[in-house]
C-alpha cells in the first residue's frame, strides 16, 4: 500500500514538463558511490487491513490498565481521559497543522495555546508559560538553563526525592551547560529545608518535587524559602492534578514551576508522547525556552494571536538562542487544555480529593507497614511488602494485579517496598482486591 | 472570538469524577491552596463548540495544500491514528513489567531495525523527543565518544553549514561546543575550500543536512566525509530532509556516523499544530556504547531493557521516547515495505515539476534539478514592485493554500522554500503553480492586492511587533489590557523577516 496520488500518465506529463526522460535522471546529482543500488530490506508491504491485523496482534501482547488492575504511578498516572479530548484532538484542522508560523491560517492553534498558557499560569501561580516542553524531565533541564543565565552560577541542586528520571535527564544535560549537579538526600521521605539551604549556596537553582517521588508532601514553602535565602532560583516540579488542592508554587516564592502534564488529559501511551510544562515569573520571560504565543491586533484592530518574543529562539538567534526546541508537544498540551476546561476548578479539586481519599483508604485497608508513616501523602505512598518487591510484582501480576512500582530500582535499601498509586479511576473494591492479592502472594 | 475564560460562568461545569463514600483527609494548612485556579467554567456543549470553532480557524493538511519547506507536510494516514489508540498501546503504563509489554517492546525493536536499514547505520536509540533533541543527543554522544578517547578537551569545534536550520547552531551551544560556520559554494554545495581551512584536529564534527535546506544534494559529499574522517572527526546528518532519499541513498553510505530521523516529517506522525515529534538517532557501531539508556534489546524470543551501559550519556527524556509516535511511523513504513523508495521518488518528482513550472516567474538562486524541495527568491518582485516574500505568502492564502516556508534559508534573500511532498496529486500542484504565477503577475499589476493580503480570513495581517513590545502572553481577567486602543507598531525587520517554517 502507498499513499501516492500520481498515475503513470501524470508522471509522464510531469517528466516532460521538467525536460527529463525518467525519474532516475532527477537523481543525477547523487554520486554513484553513495547510491544504495538495491531494494531496502524491509518486510513486505501491507494493506490497511493487514496493518490493522498486525498491530492488533502486537497490542494484544501487552497487559494494559484495562486488562490488569494497576496501582502503578511513579510519574505516569491512570487518570480518566474524557471523550471530548479524543474528539478535539481528531479534528484534522488541528491534528494535521504545523507550528503556527502563519497566524492568519492558525488562529485556532494560537488561541488554544494562549488559553493553555493561561491555564498553566493559573495552576502554578506564574506570569508566563511556554507552549509546552517535551515532557516532565526535559523541562527540568530547561529550567537549569534559564537559571544558569539568570544567576551566572554553575551549580544545580536537586533533591533526591525528585523523580529519578528527572534527575537523570538533568545530569545528562548538565555537562553541556557547564553545570555541576548536587543531590540533597531525603530524611525519612522528605527534604530538610536547612540541609537544602546549605547546599543551595552558590547554586543557580534548587529543584524539588511536590508531592515528591514517594508521594510525600514536602515542606514546599520552607524549601523555596531556603533557596531564596541563598539567592538560588526555587524550581518546583509539580503534579497538575494536585494543584486544585495544593498551593501554587508562584504563591510560595518559586521562580519557576515545571511538571509532567500526562496525568492531566493524556493517555499513558507507554511513556509518550505527553507534554511537559514550564512557567515562570515575569523576570524570566526573555530567557524562557521554546514557543510563546502573545496577543496582538490586526490592521482593523481585531484581536489575534501570534508567536512572539521570537528573538529568544533558534530560528532567529541560532547559537545564542535560549533553547534549540522547535517542534514541541502542542497537540498534547491542547489535550491538557481541553481536560482542564472540562473539569474546571471544582472538578480538578474533586479529582484531587478522590485521589487522596482513595490513597488514605488504601493505606488503612492494606494494613501494612508504611515506610514514611509520619508523613502526609497525596495520591501515592510507600509500603513495605517484606519480600523482594520484584517477586511480589511478578506473583501479583500472575493474579491480574500490578501492585505498584519497585522503588529498589532507584533507591538503595528499598528492595522490599512498593510505591502504590491511587487515581480516581480506582475503587474501594479494587483496593480490597489489592489487599487480598498481597496476602495471597505472602507479602 | 472570545477566549474560554471570557465564556466562563461561575458554577458552570462539564466533567466530574465518580462520587466516593470515603472521608477526604485534611491537608496541612500551610500547603493548602488559598484561591482556586481560575480555570474555565463551561458546560460540555459550549466547550465542544469552542474547540470546533477554533479548529475552523485553523489550516491543516486535511484542509489543503501545505508546502511548508523542510517540514514535510505529507498526508497522515487515518489508520495510524486508530492503531495508536488500540488500548494495548494507548493504555499501557511505561512502568509495566517488560513481561507485560512484549508487544510494545517488539514494536520498538522492529522500528529500530527498520530505521537502521533505512539510514545504513548500525544501532538506533528511539529516545529523543524531536529532531532538535536528536541533534543534541547526537552531539552528546559525540562528546562522550571523544572524552572516552581522551580527546574531549582537544576537540571543541562543530562545523555547521550556513544553510543549516537554526536548531543546529543552538544544539551546538547546548552541547557545550563552539560553532564554526562554513560557506556554501556557487552550486549550492558546501564550500570545500572553506571547509579545508576550518577542519583540523580541534574539530569534533560536522552537522549537515543532505539534501540541504536549498533542496540540493551535496555533489562532493564523499570528499566532505573524507576531510572529517581524515582528522578523526565525526559526521552528523540532520535528517530533516530524509524524505528525499529513502531507499535511494543512505546517510551511512554517504559517510555519516550519526543521524537523527524526524518521524513527524518523513514517517508521517501528524504535526499536531507544533508537535509531537520523534527524533530517533542512528549511529555507527563504534558509537553505540554511548547511546542513551535504556537500550531495547532482544533476548532470545523476548525483548527487554539494558541499563548496563557504563559509557552511555544517560537519559535525554523520560522512558523510551514518544511511543505513540513509534506506532504511527512503523505503520507508515510497513505500508510501503521495500518499495519505500517510491515515496521519495514521488516527492522529488513533485518538487521538480513545481520548480519547472515556477522557475521563470521567480528567481532561482541555484540553477539545478532539485530534490524534494526547492528555494525560489521573490527578490525581483521586491526590486521591481516593492512586493516581499511575506506579501506573496499572505496572498497565497487568498488562493486557499498554506504558504511555503519564507525567509529561510538565510543566504537566499526573500526566500520561498517549497516542499510539496509525495502525497499531492498533479492537479493540486497545477493549481498551486497557477496561483504562484498569477501572484507574480498581480505583483506587477496590482501590488496593493498582495500587500493587503490575506483577505477574508479570520483575522487580517497581524501586528507582530506590537505583540513583542507589549508581551501579553496570558489572559489577565479583570486586568486584561485592550490592545486595540494602541496604534500600530512600526515594522521591525527582525520580527517581520524571521524565518516562518522549516
Amino acid at each position: 500500500m502507498s499513499y501516492l496520488a500520481l498515475t503513470d500518465a501524470d508522471r509522464e506529463a510531469m517528466l516532460e514538463t521538467i525536460g527529463v526522460s525518467s525519474v532516475e535522471e532527477l537523481f543525477a546529482d547523487l554520486p554513484g558511490g553513495v547510491r544504495l543500488g538495491r531494494e531496502l530490506e524491509l518486510p513486505p508491504a501491507l494493506t490497511e487491513q493487514e496493518l490493522t491485523a498486525y498491530f492488533e496482534a502486537l497490542a494484544a501482547k501487552n497487559a494494559h490498565v484495562g486488562t490488569e488492575l494497576s496501582f502503578l504511578g511513579a510519574g505516569m498516572y491512570d487518570h480518566y481521559v474524557p471523550a471530548i479530548v479524543d474528539a478535539v484532538l481528531q479534528r484534522g484542522e488541528l491534528l494535521t497543522a504545523y507550528t503556527p508560523y502563519q497566524p492568519e491560517l492558525s488562529q485556532g492553534v494560537l488561541q488554544a495555546i494562549f488559553e493553555y498558557q493561561t491555564a498553566i499560569c493559573e495552576l502554578t501561580g506564574m506570569d508566563v508559560s511556554n507552549a509546552s516542553g517535551y515532557d516532565g524531565t526535559t523541562v527540568a533541564a530547561d529550567a537549569c538553563f534559564v537559571a544558569k543565565y539568570a544567576t551566572g552560577r554553575s551549580k544545580v541542586v536537586v533533591t533526591e526525592a525528585t523523580n529519578p528520571q528527572v534527575r537523570q535527564v538533568v545530569k545528562t544535560y548538565a555537562p553541556g551547560f557547564g553545570l555541576e549537579v548536587v543531590e540533597v538526600p531525603h530524611r525519612g521521605g522528605a527534604t530538610d529545608p536547612e540541609e537544602l539551604g546549605e547546599a543551595a549556596a552558590d547554586a543557580a537553582c534548587v529543584i524539588f518535587q511536590q508531592p515528591n517521588f514517594f508521594g510525600v508532601l514536602e515542606p514546599a514553602p520552607d524549601l523555596a524559602a531556603a533557596a531564596n535565602e541563598a539567592e538560588a532560583l526555587a524550581v518546583a516540579h509539580v503534579d497538575p492534578i494536585s494543584l486544585g488542592l495544593l498551593e501554587a508554587p508562584g504563591n510560595y516564592g518559586c521562580a519557576i514551576a515545571i511538571g509532567e502534564g500526562q496525568g492531566a488529559g493524556n493517555y499513558l501511551s507507554y511513556g509518550g508522547p505527553h507534554y511537559g510544562f514550564i512557567a515562570a515569573r515575569n523576570d524570566f520571560i526573555r530567557r524562557m525556552p521554546g514557543r510563546i504565543v502573545g496577543e496582538t491586533t490586526d490592521a482593523p484592530g481585531e484581536r489575534g494571536y501570534v508567536l512572539t518574543l521570537q528573538t529568544r529562539e533558534q530560528h532567529i538567534r541560532r547559537e545564542k538562542a535560549t533553547s534549540n526546541i522547535t517542534t514541541n508537544q502542542t497537540l498534547l498540551a491542547l489535550a491538557g487544555l481541553v481536560y482542564l476546561s472540562w473539569l474546571g476548578p471544582e472538578g480538578l479539586k474533586e479529582v484531587g480529593e478522590a485521589c487522596i481519599a482513595l490513597a488514605a483508604h488504601a493505606k488503612e485497608r492494606l494494613g501494612r507497614e508504611l515506610v514514611f508513616a509520619d508523613k502526609t501523602t497525596f495520591k501515592e505512598f510507600v509500603v513495605r511488602v517484606g519480600r523482594p518487591a520484584q517477586e511480589v510484582v511478578r506473583e501479583a501480576r500472575a493474579r491480574g494485579v500490578h501492585p505498584g512500582y519497585v522503588l529498589g530500582r532507584d533507591y538503595s535499601g528499598m528492595d522490599d517496598v512498593l510505591l502504590v498509586a491511587l487515581t480516581e479511576r480506582r475503587t474501594p473494591e479494587e483496593i480490597d482486591r489489592l489487599a487480598r492479592t498481597l496476602d495471597e502472594v505472602g507479602a | 472570538m472570545k477566549l474560554l475564560y471570557e465564556k466562563s460562568h461561575p458554577g458552570r461545569r462539564a466533567g466530574r469524577p465518580p462520587r466516593l463514600d470515603l472521608p477526604v483527609p485534611e491537608l496541612p494548612n500551610e500547603l493548602r491552596r488559598a484561591e482556586p485556579p481560575r480555570l474555565p467554567e463551561l458546560a460540555e456543549p459550549d466547550l465542544v463548540r469552542h474547540f470546533t470553532e477554533l479548529s475552523r480557524r485553523n489550516f491543516g493538511i486535511d484542509t489543503g495544500f501545505y508546502p511548508l519547506g523542510s517540514c514535510t507536510m505529507k498526508h497522515n494516514p487515518r489508520v495510524n491514528e486508530r492503531l495508536a489508540a488500540l488500548p494495548g498501546f494507548r493504555d499501557l503504563h511505561p512502568h509495566q513489567d517488560p513481561a507485560g509489554a512484549q508487544g510494545a517492546l517488539g514494536l520498538c525493536w522492529e522500528l529500530q531495525e527498520v530505521l537502521s536499514e533505512i539510514t545504513g547505520l548500525d544501532a538506533v536509540s528511539l529516545q529523543p523527543a524531536a529532531g532538535s533533541q536528536g541533534e543534541l543527543t547526537g552531539l552528546m554522544v559525540m562528546r562522550a565518544y571523544f572524552a572516552d578517547k581522551g580527546e574531549g578537551e582537544q576537540r571543541r569545534k562543530i562545523v555547521v553549514a550556513d544553510t543549516a536550520h537554526g536548531t543546529n547552531p543552538a544544539s551546538v551551544t547546548m552541547a557545550g561546543y563552539e560553532l564554526t560556520p562554513v560557506k556554501t559554494d556557487p552550486r549550492g554545495n558546501i564550500d570545500v575550500e572553506d571547509l579545508r581551512e576550518k577542519v583540523d584536529e580541534h574539530t569534533a564534527g560536522l552537522m549537515l543536512t543532505n539534501p540541504s535546506t536549498l533542496g540540493l544534494f551535496d555533489e562532493h559529499i564523499a570528499e566532505v566525509a573524507a576531510i572529517f574522517h581524515d582528522v578523526g572527526a565525526l559526521m552528523y546528518y540532520d535528517g530533516a530532509n530524509l524524505n528525499a532519499v529513502c531507499g535511494i541513498s543512505r546517510p551511512g553510505d554517504m559517510g555519516f556516523d550519526i543521524v537523527h530521523i524526524n518521524l513527524h516529517k518523513t514517517f508521517s506522525q501528524p504535526h499536531g499544530g507544533g508537535g509531537p515529534g520523534g527524533g530517533p538517532i542512528a549511529v555507527a557501531s563504534r558509537l553505540e556504547p554511548f547511546l542513551p539508556v535504556p537500550a531495547i534489546v532482544r533476548d532470545g524470543e523476548g525483548y527487554g531493557f539494558d541499563y548496563d551501559r557504563p559509557k552511555s550519556i544517560g537519559k535525554v527524556r523520560g522512558f523510551i521516547g514518544p511511543f505513540g509516535v513509534f506506532v504511527r511511523s512503523l505503520a507508515f513504513i510497513r505500508a510501503y515495505g521495500p518499495q519505500l523508495r517510491k515515496m521519495s521518488e514521488a516527492a522529488v518528482l513533485n518538487a521538480n515539476y513545481l520548480l519547472a513550472r515556477l522557475r521563470d516567474a521567480y528567481e532561482l538562486p541555484f540553477d539545478r534539478l532539485c530534490m524534494h524541495e526547492f528555494v525560489l527568491s521573490a527578490r525581483p518582485l521586491k526590486r521591481e514592485h516593492g512586493v516581499t516574500a511575506l506579501d506573496v505568502a499572505k496572498r497565497l492564502m487568498d488562493y486557499g493554500f498554506h504558504p511555503p516556508t519564507i525567509y529561510f534559508p538565510l543566504l537566499v534573500p526573500e526566500a520561498l522554500m517549497i516542499e510539496p511532498t509525495e502525497t499531492e496529486a498533479k492537479e493540486t500542484l497545477d493549481e498551486f503553480a497557477d496561483a504562484m504565477l498569477a501572484i507574480a503577475h498581480e505583483a506587477a499589476e496590482e501590488p496593493e492586492l498582495l500587500k493587503s493580503a490575506p483577505h477574508g480570513r479570520a483575522v487580517g495581517r497581524l501586528d507582530e511587533v506590537k505583540a513583542v513590545k507589549k508581551a501579553v502572553v496570558r489572559y489577565l481577567f479583570d486586568e486584561h489590557p485592550d490592545l486595540s486602543t494602541e496604534g500600530e507598531s512600526r515594522s521591525e525587520t527582525a520580527v517581520v523577516e524571521a524565518p516562518k517554517g522549516a
